[in-house]
């Protein structure tokens, strides 16, 4: 699991994020940290038209929570307001691609929340299926 | 001397024997919490189907048995720990809630503006939060030793930080981080030149070091039951009766009473003055058991052969070129190693580790003015108890290296 292809595409995301850094001026911003663990993730987003034109994304923490960053911000460029707002938890993991246990679900969860926060105000950690 | 066989020791403690991620488990977070002998786990049990009962107020038996068992257990661990009386032993929730019962029973109505109280920097946050608690509300100075990069306090600013204001000295006996054992004698010593009392955080040097409060002298010794081989929720304060006589309770209502009208109320003795309403008295009697099991080992051997673990960590860490150890220099250190990998999350670490059934912690252990001291925000740590083997620590070192190879570092 961990000496596979799809772990080099992670840890290629975590050594070289994909849009990173801060947006001059965003039309929403939101950052959160995960008390529990201190990982941080930030985004920034601008829309046109209920579109996302530009996303930013920066942070710290383990290679989950920053390569997820990473992709995630890949995954929503383009995406209308709608179609991210349809995403789930299980859009994350198979991102990602990898078998993560329960204790790694809010490292790979925190940017679909800082990003859900950022665009709908939504607070809430996005749900597990049978957790 | 007795003979220490770890091999039959480890048969003692059920858990040990648990597979994580399809390997047998390696328990490396001992400094968090420790695992349960057989005999403590009975003796909750035990309690359990067979002596249930509250305590104190009752005039039948199982009350009278129950009460006796929980006496017993304050005399347990007075002995433990080379107390004067089992009447100077308030059992708590743990070592946070009896470091608590000090700054709420004693500092709250003995401090004044102006007072000053001398911390470390290398505290727990149970050791600094309560006193800037008081800090707030009584106006009171909070003074910080600092420690050396190699792990050690600066004993050499005591002269500096100790003053005619100092009333009370914090000190951890060994450090959650680093595993230094700091010299509290030498504390204490000047601490009393200026007629301040101190209170000893014990919480990771009683479980693993025979600890005698009247040799080192402190007034107050703070511990946790969970982190010597003891259930959750018990935990005890020691402290030097004639203080504690002096001292308000910490809380009120049931059993800490001697009498109540509805317009006043006397304490009851010591300890019971500051063990408000029904008490953990099955975690108490577990902590009882735990003291015996250690006794039954001996904390002199206990103390030698993880002497002899810790040896044996800092040769195989030390040498391994990849990971930066803190704390390496420290003049005397029990089993607890923090260190970070460059360019690897102590989370990661701790994840790849827990794949190959490594239990470690990663974090900033409540330590966060340490970690700020050190230039760090977190760290992975790897802590030892007198279950653990040579060979645990050889799959650690072995396993350090695969997550280099994961990372591609």
């Amino acid at each position: 699991m961990l000496e596979s292809e799809q772990f080099d595409i992670i840890l290629d995301h975590y050594d070289q994020p994909r849009n990173h850094g801060h947006l001059e001026d965003p039309d929403y911003s939101f950052e959160e940290g995960n008390p529990v663990c201190g990982d941080i993730i930030r985004f920034d987003i601008n829309t046109n038209d209920n579109r996302i034109t530009k996303v930013n994304f920066s942070g710290e923490g383990c290679v989950i929570s920053q390569a997820t960053g990473s992709m995630l911000s890949e995954l929503i460029k383009d995406k209308t307001l709608d179609e991210v707002r349809e995403l789930d938890a299980n859009d994350i993991f198979s991102v990602l691609g990898i078998r993560l246990s329960p204790i790694r679900y809010k490292c790979a969860l925190l940017s679909l929340k800082v990003i859900k926060a950022a665009l709908f105000d939504i607070k809430e950690w996005p749900e597990v299926p049978g957790e | 001397m007795k003979k220490f066989k770890v091999t039959e020791i480890r048969n003692d403690f059920p858990i040990l024997n648990k597979y994580i991620n399809g390997s047998r488990i390696v328990y490396l977070d001992n400094a968090a919490t420790t695992q349960r002998p057989h005999s403590v786990i009975n003796s909750v049990k035990e309690f359990s189907e067979e002596t249930n009962s509250n305590i104190h107020r009752g005039v039948h038996t199982l009350s009278y048995e129950a009460t006796k068992l929980y006496e017993d257990a304050h005399k347990k661990v007075s002995k433990f720990i080379g107390a004067d009386s089992w009447q100077e032993i308030i059992f708590t929730r743990n070592a946070t809630e009896a470091i608590n019962l000090v700054a709420y029973g004693w500092g709250l109505h003995n401090l004044k503006s102006g007072d000053e109280i001398l911390l470390t920097i290398t505290e727990h946050h149970s050791n600094i939060v309560p006193w800037q608690m008081l800090r707030d509300i009584k106006g009171i100075k909070l003074k910080f030793l600092d420690v050396d990069d190699e792990g050690n306090l600066r004993l050499e600013q005591l002269d500096d930080l100790l003053t005619s204001r100092t009333r009370l000295v914090c000190v951890n006996h060994i450090s959650n981080v680093l595993g230094t054992v700091n010299q509290v004698e030498t504390i204490i010593k000047s601490a009393r030149e200026k007629g301040a009392l101190v209170l000893i955080d014990g919480s990771q040097s009683v479980p693993h070091y025979p600890v005698d409060v009247k040799k080192i002298d402190c007034d107050f010794l703070a511990a946790s039951g969970h982190k010597m081989l003891g259930p959750f929720g018990i935990g005890f304060l020691y402290g030097k009766r004639e203080i504690l006589e002096n001292m308000e309770p910490f809380n009120y209502g049931g059993d800490m009473i001697e009498t109540v009208t509805k317009e006043k109320s006397t304490w009851n003795e010591l300890p019971w003055k500051f063990e408000a309403g029904t008490p953990n008295v099955s975690g108490g009697i577990g902590l009882g058991a735990a003291v015996d099991y250690l006794n039954k080992i001996g904390m002199k051997e206990i103390t030698a052969y993880e002497d002899e673990l810790t040896r044996y960590a800092s040769e195989k860490l030390y040498e391994l070129p990849f990971i930066k150890v803190y704390g390496k220099g420290a003049g005397q250190k029990i089993g607890v190693f923090s260190f970070n990998f460059e360019g690897i999350h102590p989370h990661d670490v701790a994840w790849i580790l827990d794949e190959n059934g490594i239990a470690v912690r990663s974090g900033h252990h409540c330590a966060q003015p340490l970690m700020n001291r050190l230039g760090i925000k977190n760290a992975v740590r790897a802590s030892f108890y007198l279950y653990n083997t040579k060979e645990e620590i050889d799959k650690l070192a072995e396993t350090l290296g695969k997550v280099k190879k994961v990372f591609k570092r």
